[in-house]
């Protein structure tokens, strides 16, 4: 086990906003709520490929910035009407520091 | 001649009486009325949501300057009648207008009783009755310590209302329960715990000794030694009819004016009317039985028969989130029942009161909406054996019928009465609707007056429009602003206002938001409205911006940004384009295109590069042209008097002027104005929220234009003789639109909804108001003109730009 990846710090996330991670074949969006979860996703709207981290986020929900599609952060699932799912990566928190799990960045990279 | 029809009185009884005495026979009678008071006549039930902050005086004018004008009334206002001569047929004024009658009816109303005790004429020991006495409750600063006499219905809305406006309030209150003369105890209980829970104190069994000062009010103690500081003491204990002129005038008098069932008292051509009658040995202090009195007086003064057989009334508390309902006897007694239903956790409470299986009195607490049903049996005498078991639960429950919240209503019997205070039943409100084409609430509120007075049965009203034309029926005024809420957007406005609301989670809070964040809908309007109502004094809630807002740019569909500098009246010259034209190279943006708004827009611009491209944009001095922005966005011009052959005046300068004054606003929806120089508007100035068109002789202002979802050319405001009164017209209209408007709601909707005429009224025909609306936006004006590029490049909001953290494929191979 390799250890987990520090992607920085908890503040450096807009409570009740986001912010991306780049990596070579995409990016992902690290989401931090009200209530200081943290969540992340591919930042990929499965609808037309809106940026999510740029979407309004509200309890453990965001919505797409494009075509107000909502999804559930924990899950992915989109909410509603709505039929589609985005990816979601483990991460957690740890003495104010924000780390995603190492194997992530291989993931998004072999797609 | 027109026989002399002479009013003492001034309120809503003889107000609805002339209504229908104008209705059936308009020229009858010439009118006179003396108003002791110095206005026009209102909505008295309506005078607690004015106190709460939740109407204004404006909304509960009932008849205006204009109504007695156009029915030929004289209306002598702030004429008290000091004596009334029945020998000569003659009233006379205390300010010395005399005035003849041949019938005179009197409709002095009640005066609030004031206990005698110690100090009961200190400053500071008002009532509650009039539009005067609202104002000096509303004199006092938030923080003051109020203590209210009486625990009656008048007494209860006072408190509610002065706590709303941030008092510190007490209730005394005499019997050991609240409104223990329409509720029973237990009621009473929930409602005090009701009370009590919003900050306000209630004391029952007090009994005031005296009011403590010398020469204002300091306190007040009770018969137990128990001593209140207090600043300002409120009377609540009862009215009493006026009957002091009635009595030196000889006429006979018991509690009230006594009259008959014509309402006529013992002199033939003399009546009384409203609260200060007594008929059958009962007096009424409710509107209902006051509109039902004007309804007969009226028939009797057009020499129809027309009686008066007394009235059953109901009773609502219109406290905002408390719903109390009573009606009828429900005193206990052997020959009596009782059907009673609790919901402790929802704080439900229901009681029914049966004599011979007929229902005799109800109390509902938390849930009001049988009411009517439970009211219409009992004034019916229903018998309701057949439905014993269930019908408690309401009318809903009934025959089976399935739990459709429309059922209840649909099942309601055409003469059920829907609306207590003007007497309106089902079938008239169904009819009307039928036969005007009304579609909204509005139109139901002015053909039949059902829900326009207290107008605690809207939502009844908005089940028979939506009853009588199924979908057609769109319930814009009271749809929720979103799941998160049951409020509309008008309710949330006026809440913030009236509660001074002053953060978003405040707003969550106190308006009991069902989600504990909102969603992307009612944040961005709530940062709206706060931004809006707290100029200075609120912080802009990025996060609860979209995206285009929160990044001064806008998104296009492969997540680049769009950038588009302002362009004041759509000039420009070599040095701006030249810097437009470098950025263009230095940051590879693909698409550079003219805007409608006569401007230039740079398209494909990467988010991590805007502040970099704004820096150089900035540097030519070129400022955000707001094109994301819910707030003004352009303001396109032609070139005027300053080239056109036909140009009336300079509609490019006017174009600049009011850009520069005007930019940064954010306002409920986006905002497009255009100046034209002469009527053949080149600007297309009438199609835009706001439009100029110039003329010799000055400014036709234009508004409420759509040329998007919907087409629909401008209407005329006004015309402005001067350049700077055109400004400051086009100002105070926007000012009034970002304190009315719903969030997305456009100008042209948003007259709509509220009609052309209360905005006219509002800016063109009040000149004082026009300057306060102008004066407001220029106020939060000095909070709003910074250019928000700027301070991006200044550094705020970096985090906006830059990913958290990049990673590259050998990075990630470690």
């Amino acid at each position: 086990m390799t250890d987990w990846i520090d992607i920085g710090a908890l503040q450096a996330v807009p409570r009740r906003g986001a912010r991306c991670v780049n990596t070579p074949n995409g990016r992902i969006a690290v989401f931090r709520t009200a209530e200081d979860q943290v969540f992340a996703l591919e930042n990929r709207c499965p609808h037309r490929g809106g940026p999510l981290a740029e979407g309004i986020v509200h309890g453990a929900s965001v919505t797409c910035p494009l075509h107000s599609w909502v999804f559930d952060l924990a899950t992915g699932q989109a909410q509603g009407a709505d039929e589609g799912s985005v990816r979601t990566f483990p991460i957690r928190v740890e003495d104010g520091r924000i780390l995603i799990a190492p194997d992530v960045l291989m993931q998004v990279a072999a797609e | 001649m027109r026989e002399k029809l002479v009013i003492v009185g001034n309120g809503m009884a003889p107000g609805r009486m002339l209504e229908h005495l104008f209705e059936a026979d308009p020229d009858r009678y010439a009118v006179t009325i003396f108003n002791a008071e110095p206005r026009v006549n209102y909505n008295r039930l309506m005078l607690s949501p004015v106190l709460s902050g939740e109407k204004r005086y404006e909304e509960i004018i009932t008849h205006g300057d204009d109504w007695y004008a156009a029915n030929g009334v004289t209306l002598h206002k702030a004429s008290p009648v000091s004596l009334i001569d029945r020998t000569a047929r003659r009233v006379v004024s205390a300010n010395g207008i005399v005035a003849d009658y041949d019938r005179l009816v009197v409709a002095t109303g009640s005066t609030p009783f004031i206990p005698p005790v110690p100090g009961h004429q200190l400053a500071g020991v008002v009532t509650y009755r009039d539009l005067d006495d609202v104002e000096k409750m509303l004199s006092m600063p938030p923080g003051s310590r109020i203590v209210v006499i009486g625990g009656g219905l008048l007494g209860l809305e006072a408190a509610a209302g002065l706590r709303m406006r941030g008092m510190e309030v007490t209730v005394l209150h005499l019997s050991p329960t609240l409104m223990e003369r329409q509720l029973d105890p237990a009621a009473g209980y929930l409602l005090e715990k009701a009370f009590t829970e919003r900050g306000i104190r209630i004391l029952t069994r007090a009994n005031t000794k005296a009011i403590l000062g010398v020469e204002r009010v300091e306190g007040v103690e009770l018969e137990d030694g128990t001593r209140i500081a207090s600043d300002m003491v409120v009377m609540a204990v009862g009215i009493r009819p006026a009957t002091g002129l009635a009595k030196a005038a000889g006429l006979a008098v018991n509690r009230g004016i006594v009259v008959d069932d014509q309402l006529r008292t013992d002199d033939p051509h003399v009546f009384a009317l409203g609260e200060c009658a007594e008929h059958r040995g009962m007096c009424y202090g409710l509107v209902a039985p006051l509109y039902e009195m004007a309804q007969v007086l009226a028939g009797t003064l057009l020499g129809q028969e027309a009686a008066y057989h007394g009235s059953v009334t109901s009773t609502k508390l219109k406290v905002t989130g408390i719903d109390l309902f009573s009606a009828g006897d429900f005193g206990e007694g052997e020959d009596r029942e009782e059907i009673v239903l609790r919901d402790a956790t929802a704080g439900v409470y229901k009681r029914l009161v049966l004599k011979d299986d007929r229902i005799i009195g109800a109390v509902l607490y938390g849930e009001t909406a049988d009411g009517p049903w439970f009211f219409d049996m009992l004034r019916k005498g229903t018998d309701t054996r057949p439905m014993r078991d269930t019908l408690i639960f309401g009318q809903a429950y009934q025959g089976g019928a399935p739990l459709d919240p429309m059922a209840a209503v649909a099942a309601l019997p055409d003469d059920a009465e829907i609306c207590g205070c003007n007497g309106v039943c089902k079938g008239r409100i169904t009819g009307t609707i039928t036969a005007k084409g009304l579609a909204d609430l509005d139109g139901v509120r002015a053909h039949t007056k059902a829900s326009a007075s207290c107008g605690s049965c809207t939502h009844l009203v908005e089940q028979l429009l939506h009853l009588t034309l199924g979908d057609a029926y769109n319930p814009a005024a009271v749809k929720p602003m979103c799941g998160c809420t049951e409020y509309g957007h008008g309710d949330v406005r006026r809440l913030i206002v009236a509660k001074g609301l002053k953060s978003i989670p405040a707003v969550m809070q106190e308006l009991e938001w069902k989600t504990s964040c909102g969603c992307a809908k009612c944040r961005p309007a709530l940062n709206y409205y706060l931004v809006s109502e707290w100029p200075g004094e609120y912080e802009d809630d990025g996060q609860s911006r979209f995206i285009n807002e929160r990044v001064h740019a806008n998104i296009q569909k492969d997540g680049t940004y769009s950038v588009v500098p302002r362009m004041w009246g759509g000039v420009t010259n070599p040095r701006e384009l030249r810097a437009i034209a470098d950025v263009a190279d230095k940051f590879a943006i693909p698409t550079i295109k003219v805007t409608g708004g006569q401007r230039i827009d740079l398209l494909g611009v990467k988010k991590e590069d805007l502040p970099a491209v704004w820096a150089d944009l900035n540097a030519a001095g070129m400022v955000s042209g707001a094109a994301y922005a819910k707030g003004l966005r352009t303001v396109k011009t032609c070139v005027g008097s300053d080239w056109c052959r036909f140009g009336t005046q300079d509609s490019t300068g006017l174009g600049i002027r009011l850009e520069k004054f005007m930019w940064g606003a954010w306002t409920p929806a986006k905002v497009k104005l255009a100046v034209s120089g002469c009527p053949r508007n080149c600007a297309e100035a009438t199609c835009k929220d706001i439009g100029v068109v110039c003329v010799d002789s000055g400014y036709d202002i234009h508004f409420a234009g759509a040329a998007g979802l919907d087409i629909k050319g401008t209407e005329l405001l006004c015309h402005a003789d001067t350049e700077d009164e055109a400004l400051e017209i086009i100002v105070a209209l926007t000012q009034l639109y970002r304190e009315q408007g719903h969030y997305l709601e456009r100008i042209y909707k948003w007259a709509r909804r509220v009609g052309t005429d209360s905005i006219r009224a509002a800016i063109v025909d009040d000149r004082m108001k026009r300057k306060h609306y102008f004066e407001r936006f220029a106020h939060s004006q000095t909070f709003a003109q910074v250019d928000p590029w700027q301070e991006r490049v200044n550094g705020k909001d970096a985090h906006e730009f830059a990913a958290m953290a990049e990673f590259g494929l050998p990075v990630a191979a470690e």
